[in-house]
């Protein structure tokens, strides 16, 4: 089993390149040593090194990606269809004592797990990140850092595959951080600029405050399991006797509950998605590798990784439908109005990572992993088509100022229609089936009212998308007339196709219940998930499918996509005249949806200036004045003793002392007088006295 | 050679110390080849510590020296070592030499006795970590004072003065209680057994009656929170950081706070076990650790001066090892420990980052930079790492010692470590924030267009301890085992039924099962 017992290899290799780019890039690549967002196109010479960047990175990924498919085909060899290797024992030592049993070892080993939902991840992240890789080659080929570019993202690959492939939580949350890093040195990628170091920044913190709740989330699965590797989880569960929190908020819904908050940071829900819009501030490349089809996902491949303890723990399992609902819809509004191409995408992603959480929510995990999957292909091929677009009009991303465009780049319209129709829902396209697997699954568990949010978020995708589209490639030219528009050159073609025709097949892995009247029912994507995903719905609900009911609502939202695309032709394919969104909403209601609703004003003014830099500053102020001025105030103090002491000492202490010395000296002031230490005088006293004393005999 | 292994460490620098003392001041570069000389050979004479350390040992302390010294007190010359003191020795030679040679080029006056003064420094802090008599622990405690005061003095910046007296008589303050408290045992001790004594075994047999362990615990325990520092007994730390030179920042980061850690580890709590795990006691000095941990790092995040902003963070990182040890439980303890040598790693790499700056521009102040990346680009990355280790970035360092702490102290309650995951949300902030106001960004400032970047000596300063932090990211078992048995010896003391209690093996206890498994 060459690649299974490899599977530790998959990683590596990206860490290699990685390693290689940090040590030994500037020499590879000299002339880029410092990053500058240029999109200038004069000509260019690639030199030998910078040649060899773009085999070498691109091609590590590539490595990861036959060792993974390779380990994947063995993988259906192997009995229960998991495969671990584990390196070594990272953290261990310490024994602690747990309420679930006398004695646990804590262990977290340096270890990797393949089994299906790590198969799928694997299989995206290589995949659509082999791709690109290949599109950055053309994308970057002008920036500045080429060889750091290439670097950070071979190390956001590693970063990757160790959280998708760990086999426990605390490995995973080696990749969960390293990958927020990698997103964080990729957003401030032009780093000279504020705007980005502005959004890195953010992107970071943000992720922090999920990140918190995640490691306490472990502590508690810890001491509430005695185990934080995925396999021994379900055991542990049925060995504890665990029942469904039904009544209770008990320990498994709060670990389950950190768990998601953990999420909602990294996957940008709701409260924490401010983070993600800002992420665009990175080169395209890196927005449709991380920020939309690998690392915000993470949150989703968590949770359903987690499921068996999620379907236990009933009141989390519905915050995270409501959370994921919310998310959905809440974004969805937003990105109605944006006029930057990439805005209007992180939107989307955010949104349709809600749809997943939805998903996840009622219980149809594996279907949250399925949009993840199909997601994965249509959003990194719109992200890299928006790139495309950017790079043919001069690094320009307002939608005001294009146009027309579709003739001009024909590959990068016909792709990006493809994408389009693909997340719009309409039927036979990857986004159809996972997206109405999700409606179904939400209407079939008898959440109505999600199910409404779910169906009009649908509406408003198809909406945003062809407003996106004919705003960009139809209607009348805005371009700016200096710049030179062209077509993009094959290296970001062509992963633009390969992804085009997965986001029109990969939704054929899963197709809806009701597709058994036309024999087309499959359900591989299920079964192939079956051992890993806990599948609630498929158990409890039984198998008295509502076939009609599925066909009705399947119709409904294909209508409605249809409607969102027909509404936005009319509006914006023909000529421009003012801003149509803002005439049909009102301003004040498209003021709103534009300013994103303050959500980063309100945050910005109660955590950054109000509890950060204000809490901060009164309490430099108390520390400064309060405690120093404590500690200073002793040294005043025992200062000011001593100034007294002193005036003590000189002038009681001392005078006393002296004033002795003084009354000494004036009693004896006659006698000096008298001491004068002159020969001539004692002489004259001598005479005197003799004759003082002769005289007194003289006249006695 | 073995058994007088310990004088041999810590006389290294001392002996250092006097042949600089002979050779003429003017001979600068001399001296300073003489003392990185002496200092590497200090480092090189305490690796054998390492090979011949026996974890398995069931001593209580290894390389023990003893003899008499003074004999009408009971003061003798009683050193020994356990992993404890072993990784802190390794953390002093490694760090003491690594600052001396970073002073290279930025100390150019009085050469020659800043120099004798760092020996003078490192030989009393190694002895510290090593004295087993109270008495002889008092001595270089209070002795390792004057160096440092000196240094602070001397070669700081414009405050300098300022900043030594108020160290110094901060210090001392506590020690007085120090002080008080050691005699008081040490006649407790006497008046029970008949003897006098210092030696810390004997002092711990002593009964002492709660309320009098009580007194005297805060009296141990405050020299040595003055030390750490621990909130509010923290102000003399930003002054001293902010004033000192780089290298006394680094020493002050990396050993000199080590200490109050050490201290709590080896005298207060194991010699007051009662008065230690008192709830009461407990509940304030948690509650004390994580005001500091919020506290330090709200105060980090809205400094101005680039020294001032790392030396807060430092009240916020030993909050959490002073938390985590009060978890009295293995996992605390150690890791509270393990992330007093993090912190001896990731701050002091913080502070040579300033140095290499500090020394090209004379600036301290955060806005005196912007946008270094675009000049200095493996200076950004050594930033970088250093900046991740500190705030804890799974895979260096930080990350394992956070964690092991919050394991101890969830086991113990789970809302402290509720509370202390604020500081790692915290610590990212202020540390992400200075990052992005020194390096990132346009270049604006003209002064800055001339700063070069690192050459090899600087780099040389600065791998080592970037070695150190990955290795404890990566594979901290030997930290741990090292650990085991000392931390498991400070357990037993403040809750004999830990082990037996939670069904854990006791580590002690290991030589003596598996005999028995032999003999079954």
């Amino acid at each position: 089993m060459f690649f299974l017992d490899s599977i530790w290899l998959i990683p590596l290799f990206p860490l290699v390149g990685a390693a290689l780019m940090l040590f030994f890039g500037q020499r590879l690549d000299p002339q880029t040593a410092h990053g500058h967002a240029d999109h200038g196109h004069g000509d260019h010479h690639d030199s030998p090194g910078k040649k060899l960047i773009s085999v070498l990175c691109p091609g590590m990924v590539l490595l990861s990606f036959i060792f993974s498919a390779g380990a994947i085909v063995q993988l259906q060899g192997v009995e229960g269809h998991a495969y671990e290797v584990v390196k070594f024992t990272w953290l261990a030592g310490l024994k602690t004592a747990t309420s679930a049993g006398p004695l646990v070892d804590f262990t977290a080993e340096w270890g990797y797990l393949l089994d299906p939902l790590s198969s799928v991840m694997i299989m995206v992240v290589t995949g659509v990140g082999f791709l690109i890789h290949i599109y950055s080659i053309g994308y970057m080929a002008h920036d500045g850092g080429y060889y750091r570019f290439f670097g950070y993202l071979n190390l956001f690959i590693f970063f990757m595959l160790t959280l998708v492939l760990a086999n426990n939580y605390l490995l995973l949350f080696v990749g969960w951080e390293g990958v927020g890093l990698c997103s964080y040195l990729l957003i401030g990628f032009y780093f000279h600029k504020q705007s980005a170091s502005n959004a890195a920044n953010k992107a970071f913190l943000v992720n922090r405050i999920g990140d918190a709740a995640f490691v306490l989330g472990m502590l508690l699965m810890f001491s509430t399991l005695g185990t934080i590797t995925f396999r021994e989880i379900g055991p542990a569960l049925a060995a504890g006797g665990f029942q469904a929190e039904t009544a209770t908020f008990g320990a498994l819904s709060v670990m389950t509950l950190l768990f998601f908050i953990g999420a909602t940071g990294k996957s940008a829900q709701l409260p924490l998605f401010v983070w993600l819009p800002d992420a665009m501030e990175g080169p395209t490349p890196v927005s449709a590798l991380i920020h939309a089809a690998t690392m915000v996902t993470a949150g989703v491949y968590m949770v359903a990784r987690s499921s068996a303890i999620y379907v236990l723990a009933p009141k989390t399992m519905m915050i995270v439908a409501v959370v994921g609902g919310l998310t959905a819809i809440f974004a969805a509004t937003i990105g109605l109005v944006q006029h930057d191409i990439k805005r209007v995408l992180a939107y989307s992603t955010v949104s349709q990572l809600g749809y997943m959480f939805l998903a996840c929510g009622v219980g149809a995990f594996w279907v949250g992993v399925f949009h993840l999957y199909t997601h994965a292909f249509f959003k990194a091929l719109l992200f890299l088509c928006s790139g495309s677009v950017i790079h043919a009009v001069g690094g320009e991303q307002d939608m005001r100022k294009m146009g027309a465009l579709k003739d001009k780049i024909p590959w990068t319209y016909r792709t990006m229609l493809v994408g389009a129709i693909a997340i719009a829902g309409v039927p036979g396209l990857a986004g159809f089936f996972s997206k109405d697997e999700i409606l179904w699954q939400v209407w079939s568990t008898q959440h109505q009212g999600l199910w409404v949010m779910g169906f009009i978020t649908a509406g408003f995708t198809s909406f945003y998308m062809f407003r996106l589209i004919f705003l960009t490639f139809h209607g009348d030219n805005r371009v700016d007339p200096s710049t030179h528009v062209h077509e993009s050159p094959k290296t970001m073609i062509i992963p633009l196709v390969v992804l085009a025709v997965a986001s029109v097949f990969a939704g054929w892995a899963a197709t809806p219940a009701a597709f058994a009247d036309i024999g087309l029912h499959i359900t591989a994507f299920e079964h192939m998930l079956e051992p890993v995903v806990a599948m609630p719905n498929a158990h409890g609900g039984g198998e008295h499918h509502d076939t009609g009911m599925e066909w009705l609502l399947m119709a409904a939202s294909v209508g409605l996509a249809f409607a969102g695309i027909f509404l936005a032709k009319s509006m914006f394919a023909r000529k421009r005249d003012g801003d149509a969104m803002e005439k049909s909403l009102g301003s004040g209601l498209h003021r709103l949806l534009y300013n994103k609703y303050y959500v980063d004003e309100i945050y910005g003014w109660l955590f950054v200036d109000g509890f950060a830099k204000g809490g901060g500053a009164a309490l430099s102020s108390f520390d400064t004045k309060v405690i120093d001025g404590g500690v200073n105030g002793a040294g005043w103090l025992t200062r000011a003793i001593s100034t007294v002491s002193i005036w003590w000492d000189t002038w009681i202490v001392d005078g006393a002392v002296r004033l002795t010395a003084f009354l000494v000296k004036f009693a004896s002031y006659p006698m000096r007088m008298v001491e004068t230490g002159m020969v001539q005088n004692y002489a004259l006293f001598t005479v005197a006295g003799v004759l003082v004393i002769l005289g007194y005999y003289m006249f006695q | 050679m073995k058994e007088h292994i310990l004088s041999i460490v810590w006389l290294t620098p001392l002996v250092g110390m006097f042949i600089l003392l002979l050779l003429p001041k003017e001979a600068k570069n001399l001296i300073r080849l003489v003392a990185n000389v002496a200092a590497f050979v200090g480092f090189l004479v305490s690796l054998p510590l390492v090979f011949w350390f026996d974890n398995a040992s069931t001593a209580e302390y290894q390389f023990v020296e003893r003899m008499s010294w003074i004999p009408s007190l009971g003061a003798e010359y009683y050193m020994g070592i356990d992993g404890i003191s072993l990784l802190l020795i390794m953390l002093t030679t490694v760090v003491g030499f690594l600052s001396i040679l970073s002073s290279w080029t930025a100390i150019d006056n009085r050469v020659k006795e800043y120099y004798s003064f760092f020996l003078f420094l490192q030989a009393a802090m190694l002895a510290v970590f090593m004295a087993l008599d109270l008495f002889l622990f008092y001595v270089f405690w209070e002795i390792m004072l004057v160096p440092m005061y000196f240094i602070i003095g001397i070669w700081g910046h414009a405050r300098r003065l300022y900043a030594a007296i108020k160290f110094f008589l901060y210090t001392l303050a506590g020690s007085v209680l120090l002080l008080l408290a050691m005699l008081a045992l040490y006649f407790k001790h006497a008046e029970q057994f008949g003897v006098y004594s210092f030696a810390i075994e004997d002092l711990m047999r002593t009964q002492v009656p709660l309320d009098m362990q009580i007194w005297m615990f805060w009296g141990f325990f405050i020299a040595f929170a003055i030390k750490v520092p621990m909130f509010p007994l923290h102000t003399w730390l930003p002054d001293a950081h902010t004033e000192a030179p780089t290298a006394g920042s680094v020493i002050l980061a990396g050993v000199l706070l080590k200490m109050g850690i050490y201290g709590m580890v080896r005298f207060s709590i194991p010699l007051l076990p009662e008065a230690a795990s008192d709830p009461s006691t407990v509940q304030l000095i948690a509650a004390l650790s994580i005001i500091g941990i919020v506290y330090g790092a709200l105060v980090s995040l809205m400094q101005k001066n680039w020294k001032k902003l790392i030396a807060y963070s430092s009240v916020s990182h030993l909050g959490f090892c002073t938390l985590g040890i009060i978890a009295l439980n293995p996992n605390g303890i150690a890791g509270g420990i393990l992330q007093g040598i993090n912190h001896g790693l990731s701050t002091p790499l913080l502070f040579l980052v300033i140095g290499i700056v500090y020394e090209q521009r004379h600036a301290l102040e955060i806005a005196d930079y912007g946008g270094l990346a675009n000049r200095m680009p493996v200076y950004t990355v050594i930033f970088l790492i250093s900046m991740l280790a500190s705030m804890g970035m799974p895979g260096l360092n930080g990350f394992i010692g956070e964690f092991t702490i919050l394991r101890g102290v969830f086991e113990h309650d789970p809302m402290w470590a509720a509370f202390a995951v604020l500081g790692i949300v915290l610590g990212a902030a202020y540390l992400l924030w200075l990052f992005q106001r020194t390096m990132l960004g346009p270049l604006t400032n003209p002064k800055n267009e001339t700063l070069r970047d690192m050459n090899p000596r600087e780099i040389c300063v600065m791998l080592p301890l970037i070695a150190w932090c990955f290795w404890i990211g990566l594979y901290p078992k030997q930290h741990f085992e090292i650990l085991d048995k000392p931390v498991a010896r400070i357990v037993e003391r403040v809750d004999p039924e830990y082990y037996s209690r939670n069904g854990i093996p006791n580590p002690l206890n290991e030589g003596a099962q598996v005999a028995k498994l032999v003999q079954d």
